[in-house]
């Protein structure tokens, strides 16, 4: 091999390096085009209803697509409602599994058993719970609620709240555990040998340092409830009504946001309709991107530390 | 004293038990649940099943095969267009962490990761199915852009784990970077890239919201992916609230096989990461 030919063969080595990089930055620049596309989309679709209904539109109580009155506030009462008591019936539940993992039994076969359970809990898609949820608790929910004298629909709020509660637990747990077992040894060990019982290290030394970590998990968990769309939409029981007493608002059929598009998306038929649709989706969009990423710096800022 | 510290081993002993009852009682029932649907799902599922269309409303017998080929092909695309792009995009975090480039482009990972999926339904609604129709191509490019942000995640974080010596060694032996990339990084990461593609894939392959405006639903076998298409979640969506039992039993076996091949999935990404012994 004379030397030009190996100069030629490094020079086009040397195009292909160039061109290798500038493939990785475009790849990265996509992402960052698709987000600001699909924030775009969503403001550009929704600004017949904005700019028609104004603010407004979040306070209005009436949903009413047939004389073209939109108010989004039983959407967003449906949504904060069951996110809530998903949140509330799931936190006692996947802190008590963080804790068992974390600290009382990190290893073992009992503790595998019951991580590789809960990771499969959480693969479980959302749709296959709300068809469960359908046939088997709504049927439940119903004796129930004859039985505390409200209208037995079985679906609604409270239905709704149970099956977002199941999706939560296992995400919330597995991010506390692996949280519960970043507490530095030292510390604990410092309060075991000050003579502290177990239960007295959890309380003072692991809470404490976990705190904001576990608020962290909390808010990911009520991001991810209200998104979630599939097992809601099956179960909410579709009314844009707003129930008189809270028991009905509880127990009675709902809507949430995710609900509400996923069910009258197809058929808006005309623009304003569609619009504060896609208003809906906008809002949603905010609230939860904004959820999350604050969750997600906590998080990282917490494990850099 | 000695009093004192009897109370509090039993607060301590107290405690325990109360957290390893919370811990188990919200797990039995939930095992209850997948048996539950494994069950009412495995008794449905024979060959005529898998190979045959639904029947018309209200007639007995009929399949999933629609709804089978349709979630394959829908899945099988969305991974061509993401996994290329998750993994490119992944390298370049993990080699350009201080850029600005990369720090925008992390944090427009986490907003994608936590867009609600039905809202990135109506996006590509928007983007694709208003100018072109119903298609089996705009289901898959909202699957592909949920299916991103765990990649580049997971690629990310698997190259970062490597030794830096790795890409010295070989930078000095006068190894072009790309090569250095393609034959040495990516290939050491491997299986931690590998483990989370298919974890990629285990969590849209059970989505329904971005679905519903963009394949659609097809009670037609077909391998067009011009037009509309059926897949699994989409059909226990529709059966699941249809009024006929028949179409429920339809909904029990396809919501058996989904989670088959989620469950299966998972399986495979745990060993993976457990043989090679990285961690996501």
């Amino acid at each position: 091999m004379d030397k030009n030919k190996r100069l030629d063969l490094s020079y086009s080595q040397m195009k292909w390096e160039t061109v290798f990089k500038r493939l990785l930055i475009v790849m990265s620049a996509i992402i960052l085009l698709l987000v600001v596309g699909v924030f775009i989309t969503l403001i550009v679709e929704s600004w017949p209803s904005i700019k028609s209904l104004g603010i407004g539109y979040l306070w209005g109580k009436v949903w009413d697509p047939v004389n073209n009155i939109y108010g989004a506030y039983p959407f967003l009462i449906g949504t904060l409602l069951t996110s809530f008591t998903a949140l509330i019936i799931s936190i006692p539940f996947s802190y008590a599994i963080a804790i068992y993992l974390g600290e009382y039994n990190p290893k073992g076969w009992l503790s595998d058993l019951l991580k590789n359970t809960i990771e499969l809990i959480a693969a479980v898609p959302s749709i296959i719970y709300g068809f469960w949820a359908l046939f088997v608790l709504v049927p439940v929910v119903r004796q129930l609620e004859t039985k505390i004298h409200v209208a037995p629909y079985g679906v609604g709020v409270f239905t709704a709240s149970l099956v977002l509660a199941v999706m939560i637990i296992p995400y919330a747990a597995a991010l506390g555990t692996s949280l519960i077992r970043m507490v530095p040894s030292p510390l604990k060990e410092g309060a075991y040998a000050l003579g502290a019982t177990r239960f007295e290290v959890i309380r003072s030394v692991i809470l404490p340092y976990t705190r904001s970590g576990l608020f962290a998990g909390i808010l990911l968990s009520l991001g991810r409830a209200l998104g979630e769309t599939m097992a809601v939409t099956v179960l909410i029981g579709n009314t844009s009504a707003i129930a008189h007493t809270f028991k009905d608002i509880f127990f009675g059929p709902g809507n949430t946001m995710a609900s509400v598009i996923a069910n009258e998306f197809a058929e808006a038929d005309h623009a304003l309709y569609l619009s504060a649709l896609i208003e809906l989706g906008l809002v949603l969009f905010f609230v939860t991107v904004i959820i999350n990423l604050i969750g997600k710096r906590i998080i990282t800022k917490y494990t850099n530390n | 004293m000695d009093a004192r510290i009897g109370i509090r081993n039993t607060k301590s002993i107290l405690f325990k038990s109360f957290i390893i009852f919370l811990a188990f009682v919200v797990t039995l029932p939930l095992i209850i649940v997948l048996l539950y649907i494994i069950k009412q799902g495995v008794m449905q599922v024979n060959w005529h099943f898998l190979t045959h269309v639904p029947a018309p409303e209200g007639e007995k017998g009929g399949g999933i095969a629609n709804a089978l080929v349709g979630s394959l092909l829908i899945v099988g695309m969305s991974s061509l267009v993401a996994i290329p792009v998750g993994i490119l995009a992944g390298i370049y975090l993990s080699e350009n962490p201080g850029t600005k480039l990369a720090y925008y482009s992390g944090l427009c990972v986490d907003i994608l990761q936590g867009v609600p999926s039905i809202v990135m339904g109506i996006v590509v609604y928007f983007w694709i199915v208003k100018p072109f129709g119903f298609s089996a191509i705009s289901g898959s490019i909202a699957l592909a852009i949920m299916m991103l942000p765990i990649v580049i995640r997971s690629t990310e974080q698997t190259l970062l784990l490597l030794p830096p010596s790795l890409k010295e060694a070989a930078l000095s032996l006068g190894v072009p970077y790309h090569r250095v990339i393609l034959k040495v990084i990516v290939p050491c990461g491997f299986a931690g890239i590998l483990s989370g593609i298919i974890l990629s894939i285990a969590r849209i392959i059970g989505e329904t919201a971005p679905l519903l405006f963009t394949a659609l639903g097809s009670n037609y076998l077909t391998t067009n992916v011009t037009g509309a298409m059926e897949s699994l979640p989409h059909l226990i969506f529709t059966y699941a609230t249809s009024p006929y039992d028949d179409q429920h039993d339809l909904a029990w076996g396809a919501s058996f096989i989904l989670l088959m091949f989620v469950l299966i999935l998972n399986i495979v990404t745990k060993l993976i990461t457990r043989k090679w012994k990285i961690q996501l």
